[in-house]
């Protein structure tokens, strides 16, 4: 109140320049509410996305006649809407954990690799080189895995198939390049940057001390990783990993153009066909009827709920060690 | 009494060592295979069709199996649905961070929205195409439209802008906001003339590597903007056509012609992608934020 007669007082005092003195006490107002309004704007978006597929996912779920979370079965449009996330669940979890089997140890070297061995000064334009993987956008991976790697893993799969067929993954009586290792290994290649830049950026806070004092020792270079970054950059790797994992969870084109369109439950990993949700999504979208596209809403409801838990989970464990990151 | 051995490490250390580098250097190669193929066939595949023709033509009236026809709708498409999404998405990230910066001051909702917004960054981007699907198509009952797409883009766009703006403005000195506020500045102006001048190339930056991520966008905007095959300069009337879903299209039919035109796409869609990266990182380099 004091203040609010003082900027009377000081108005009545110069007249006419009074406007030019102002404190700035309105415009200050309207720009913090502003920015506040900014934020909470953004959490009422994701609140939206959560409600809105809520909503129009439920008369799907009404619809259903099949169990939606244990049936196999996909025909929403059908007169007797049966549908289930049974299959699309595991071929999303499978094709993703497959991805990040293969690209979690690649991309832990890619930052050794940069960080402890490549030269200092090459060291900054090799990072660059491997966020230009990360700048390559998913539908330019899904035509060159379509046209490129497709054919080269028809080769190769018909060689893990006749040679290494006894393990049951590599088993299976059709094989083809269409197939879910193909996918997982284009889904590796897309988190590959995301997983080696966060873990490189873990490893340059090791501290000086530590690794010195392993050198003086009479450590080699290798013994000096392993004791000395490692596990100080554990927690920093497994979260890494983690929002890579989110990644390929809802990565979706690459893996639509990639994948055949043969459905089920296989562990057969050359077996072509496979579909995950975000690709069944894509695929089937536009031809879906008004129940088929509530049906991939209620799909997609339940991605957005495992991407979600994944990204908090990886959160959460930053967040346990937040000095690392 | 045993001789100490001075001369070095023994010899299995060493060829753990000696193993320990070369798994590393596999490691990097292993990377840089793919990249080098694909930057390859995109270059090679896609000059066959990288033509003037393909950049002043649209699709209408050509069919999949025809030679010919070209982007020219979908290089419009994009860059409109891009600009709408930047529009909507950067003033609103820009005023978020600086919420989170200036104002939030690490109270309940500055951390709320701290994590909503790492959270934001991991929504697939299948997900916002369908959230503006359910709730601008289905609910309010526009059709397919362009600005559907930018909406969708938007989502995609948002946690990465409020990210990079507030990664700069934690930079910026106090020193100069408390120079600024002795002189009797209020604080919006504060930061409106001193706080964002010093950080606006490094949000510059970020706000480009942010509009590239989403240039290459494919999924949200199947269930947004469609597909079609003329020309539409209007993104707020009826489907239009984008660089992906013109690649995407493409890419699904089986006839050489149609091959040859997705590769172009592509390579176009590489073109533009790269080039934002690269122009973001020499502003980045030619001006660092705060180098004093």
């Amino acid at each position: 109140m004091t203040s609010e007669t003082l900027e009377q007082g000081a108005t009545r005092a110069l007249g006419g320049r009074a406007r030019k003195m102002s404190t700035g006490r309105t415009g200050d107002r309207l720009f913090g509410l502003s920015a506040k309004g900014s934020g909470i704007l953004l959490l009422a978006v994701m609140a939206a996305i959560a409600v809105f597929l809520i909503v129009k996912a439920l008369p799907a779920l009404r619809a259903d006649k099949a169990n939606f979370l244990t049936s196999q079965e996909w025909n929403p449009d059908a007169a007797q809407s049966r549908f289930g996330i049974a299959q699309l669940t595991f071929g999303t979890v499978l094709s993703s954990l497959l991805a990040l089997i293969l690209a979690t140890p690649v991309a832990v070297g890619i930052a050794l690799f940069i960080g402890f061995y490549a030269p200092r000064r090459l060291a900054d334009g090799l990072g660059y080189v491997v966020d230009l993987l990360a700048a390559v956008p998913s539908i330019v991976y899904g035509l060159w895995g379509l046209q490129f790697f497709v054919p080269k893993m028809n080769g190769v799969a018909t060689f893990l198939h006749d040679d290494f067929g006894w393990i049951p993954l590599f088993g299976g009586d059709t094989v083809g390049g269409q197939c879910i290792l193909t996918a997982s290994i284009v889904l590796a290649i897309m988190i590959l940057p995301i997983i080696s830049s966060i873990t490189r950026e873990v490893f340059l806070q090791v501290p000086r001390a530590n690794v010195e004092a392993a050198l003086a020792l009479g450590a080699t270079r290798w013994e000096v990783i392993r004791m000395a970054v490692l596990p100080f950059g554990r927690s920093g790797m497994i979260s890494a990993s983690m929002l890579g994992l989110g990644r390929a969870l809802g990565e979706t084109i690459a893996v639509a153009l990639v994948l055949g369109t043969a459905s089920g439950i296989s562990l057969h990993l050359l077996k072509p066909g496979g579909n995950t949700f975000a690709a069944n999504i894509a695929n089937t979208f536009a031809m879906a009827g008004k129940i088929g596209q509530s049906a991939l809403i209620a799909s997609g409801l339940v991605l957005f709920v495992i991407t979600l838990l994944v990204n908090m989970a990886a959160r959460a464990v930053i967040a346990r060690r937040k000095e690392f990151v | 009494m045993s001789t100490v051995n001075l001369a070095g490490p023994s010899g299995l250390r060493k060829f753990k060592d000696k193993l320990a580098l070369v798994l590393v250097c596999a490691a990097f190669a292993l990377a840089v295979i793919p990249l080098v193929t694909l930057l390859y066939t995109v270059i090679k595949n896609g000059a066959k069709r990288f033509d003037m023709e393909f950049f002043t033509h649209s699709m209408n009236a050509i069919g999949g199996r025809d030679a010919g026809g070209g982007a020219y709708h979908a290089i419009i498409g994009t860059i409109e649905q891009v600009g709408l999404a930047s529009v909507i998405s950067i003033p609103i990230g820009v005023l978020t961070a600086i919420y989170l910066v200036e104002y939030g001051g690490g109270g309940r909702l500055a951390r709320v929205v701290t994590f909503f917004v790492d959270v934001m960054t991991g929504v697939p981007s299948i997900v916002s195409g369908l959230f503006v699907f359910a709730f601008w198509i289905a609910l309010l009952g526009f059709e397919y439209m362009g600005f559907a797409g930018s909406l969708a883009l938007s989502v995609l766009m948002l946690p990465t802008v409020v990210r990079a703006a507030e990664e700069m403005l934690k930079l910026v000195p106090n020193d100069l906001r408390e120079a600024s506020y002795a002189l009797g500045v209020p604080r919006w102006r504060t930061i409106c003339f001193v706080v964002l001048p010093t950080a606006f190339t490094g949000i510059i930056t970020g706000v480009m590597l942010a509009v590239a991520r989403v240039m290459g966008e494919t999924a949200p905007l199947l269930m947004t903007v469609f597909v079609t095959t003329a020309i539409n300069n209007d993104p707020f009337k009826g489907p239009q056509m984008s660089l992906p879903l013109f690649v995407w299209d493409q890419a699904q039919l089986p006839q050489q012609v149609a091959i040859d035109r997705a590769w172009a796409g592509a390579l176009t869609l590489i073109l533009f992608v790269m080039l934002l990266n690269l122009a973001a990182r020499l502003i980045a380099r030619l001006r660092k934020p705060v180098s004093r």
